[in-house]
């Protein structure tokens, strides 16, 4: 059995394939679609990981990053950032907020998958 | 039938057996269908896009795939090739606009539900194509949703191209109307032939409908804006009188002022307009609003304004927007390998906008003319074109690094 995963992302359809294809592999999938309620969700659902979606309603996941590493109990929580916004600049903010992974759109399974598998903690 | 199993026929289905001579003839004859439908299979073409689509994608399983799911569902496939043709289209178009994404709200938005849809199209071809035993529940739900996705990508491709085609040709693509309009006053050299030769205010619309360079109703706009003000302008300041002031006593702001009861950023625009026909070809103007953007750009020779991004800091022109109403005289250095000396004339305009209640609206305004004599002046200030490639490093002003060499 892998560990929890929390999917915040607002796709329906990207939601449903990354969460068949991590279940598969024994993760346990929660999922999120609102950014201003999303450190709520990562608060009250405990993951061992999360994918976060960087153009979310409501809050960017680069607000949502940052105040993941300001609080003491979320600062070294794995997190997968994943945006259609690829340029050098995105990926520098993301790194400057303290991102464990940065991915672009449009990814690929194997590549979501084994990023999980070296990210968080089975 | 046919004398097979249930499961092998399962097996010649789904592209794991190759069937032949007698056996393909009498299943062809049961099922009513011509033999060459069944024994082409999948087109090849269609094979090497989806295995292109793969390799692309750096799926490795997927490509030795193609074949079994071009064979397997051949329709899908198709949407598969159509989605990864019109994905290459968009990456083709999206590197040529890299640059203007942060500039354009809805071009970012656009990109982003296309890159989008094709991460979720991605992904789900992908579950289809390479996980084994999906349940059919599952399938059932991934090729709803690929459909799903297809429609909204096509939608947003659609939307996308109706956006760009409305800039006109390939080469506008990359134009917005500010620099569509720009194009279209160098094309004039600032100077409006027909408004200086009196013709009348209906040959304003004539003039801008058959302009090539405005392809789009923003910039005909902008285009119409200034035309007006150029009337209002030479109304004001005839050509002949201006021409005989400057070839008496030189561009010189002040005088023309007094001479014609007028502000200086008209006095500004008219020299910028006048000045080819007076003799004085290295003449720049700039106009920012309050914000800091450049909403006129005449570059004087050696004194380049930025097409994109902002322009220096030290510009006497954005140190005005301080100053409103107090007229700015500068001598500046514009730094590089060889530094070349300008004088400048800078005046802030801010005036109330819909009475008491609205905002005030400020405008700044800089004339660029070579200096005349670059020993006599008592403060020359330093400045480049645009932090980016700016090369010095002792700026308290910069913005950003420079990404070329740097110099004290």
């Amino acid at each position: 059995m892998g560990g929890r995963v929390l999917l915040i992302e607002d796709e329906p359809n990207i939601i449903e394939a990354i969460r068949f294809i991590l279940s598969r592999d024994g993760w346990a999938v929660d999922t999120h679609s609102d950014g201003a309620t999303a450190m709520e969700a990562i608060r009250r659902r405990r993951p061992d990981g999360v994918i976060l979606d960087a153009m979310l309603p409501n809050r960017s996941g680069y607000d949502i990053l940052a105040d993941l590493r300001g609080a003491e109990d979320t600062a070294t929580l794995p997190v997968l950032m994943l945006t259609a916004r690829g340029q050098a600049k995105d990926r520098e903010l993301a790194e400057r907020h303290g991102v464990s992974r940065f991915m672009t759109k449009p990814f690929s399974n194997s590549e979501v998958l084994n990023t999980v598998r070296e990210l968080v903690p089975r | 039938m046919c004398g097979i199993s249930a499961s092998y026929l399962n097996l010649i289905e789904h592209n794991r057996r190759r069937i032949g001579g007698k056996l393909l003839v009498d299943i062809a004859r049961t099922l009513d269908v011509d033999v060459a439908a069944l024994s082409q299979g999948a087109d090849q073409a269609l094979i090497d896009e989806i295995r292109n689509a793969a390799e692309s994608a750096g799926i490795a399983e997927a490509v030795e795939k193609a074949e079994e799911l071009a064979g397997r569902f051949p329709d899908w496939a198709r949407v598969l090739a159509e989605q990864s043709r019109r994905v290459t289209e968009l990456e083709v178009a999206l590197e040529t606009l890299s640059d203007r994404l942060a500039h354009d709200p809805f071009l970012s938005a656009s990109l982003h539900d296309v890159l989008t849809t094709a991460a979720a199209i991605r992904s789900t071809s992908a579950i289809l194509a390479e996980e084994e035993d999906v349940d059919p529940a599952w399938q059932a739900r991934f090729h709803r949703n690929l459909y799903e996705d297809s429609r909204r990508l096509a939608d947003s491709s659609r939307a996308l191209a109706s956006y760009l085609d409305a800039a006109g040709d390939t080469s506008k693509i990359v134009l917005s109307p500010q620099e569509e309009f720009h194009a279209w006053l160098e094309e004039q050299a600032f100077h409006l032939a027909w408004v200086e030769e009196g013709a009348p205010d209906s040959e304003d619309h004539r003039q801008i409908a058959e302009a090539a360079a405005l392809g789009s109703a923003a910039a005909q706009s902008l285009a119409r804006a200034h035309v007006a003000q150029y009337r209002l302008d030479a109304g004001v300041m005839p050509k002949v009188r201006v021409l005989d002031i400057l070839h008496d006593a030189g561009p010189d702001p002040a005088r023309l002022s007094r001479e014609f009861s007028v502000d200086y950023p008209a006095v500004f625009r008219r020299i910028a307009a006048l000045a080819d026909a007076a003799g004085f070809p290295s003449v720049g103007l700039a106009v920012c609003d309050g914000s800091g953007t450049l909403i006129f750009r005449k570059s004087a020779e050696g004194f380049p304004t930025p097409l994109f991004g902002a322009a220096c800091p030290l510009w006497p022109l954005y140190q005005a927007l301080s100053r409103p109403h107090a007229p700015i005289r500068e001598v500046i250095e514009l730094v590089g390998r060889i530094p070349r000396r300008f004088e400048t004339f800078t005046f802030a305009d801010s005036r109330p906008h819909d009475g008491f209640d609205g905002p005030q609206i400020t405008r700044s305004h800089m004339l660029v003319l070579p200096a005349p004599d670059a020993g006599n002046h008592p403060r020359i200030s330093p400045v480049g074109t645009s932090c980016r490639i700016c090369p010095r490093t002792n700026c308290e002003a910069r913005r950003e690094p420079s990404v070329i060499g740097l110099v004290d």
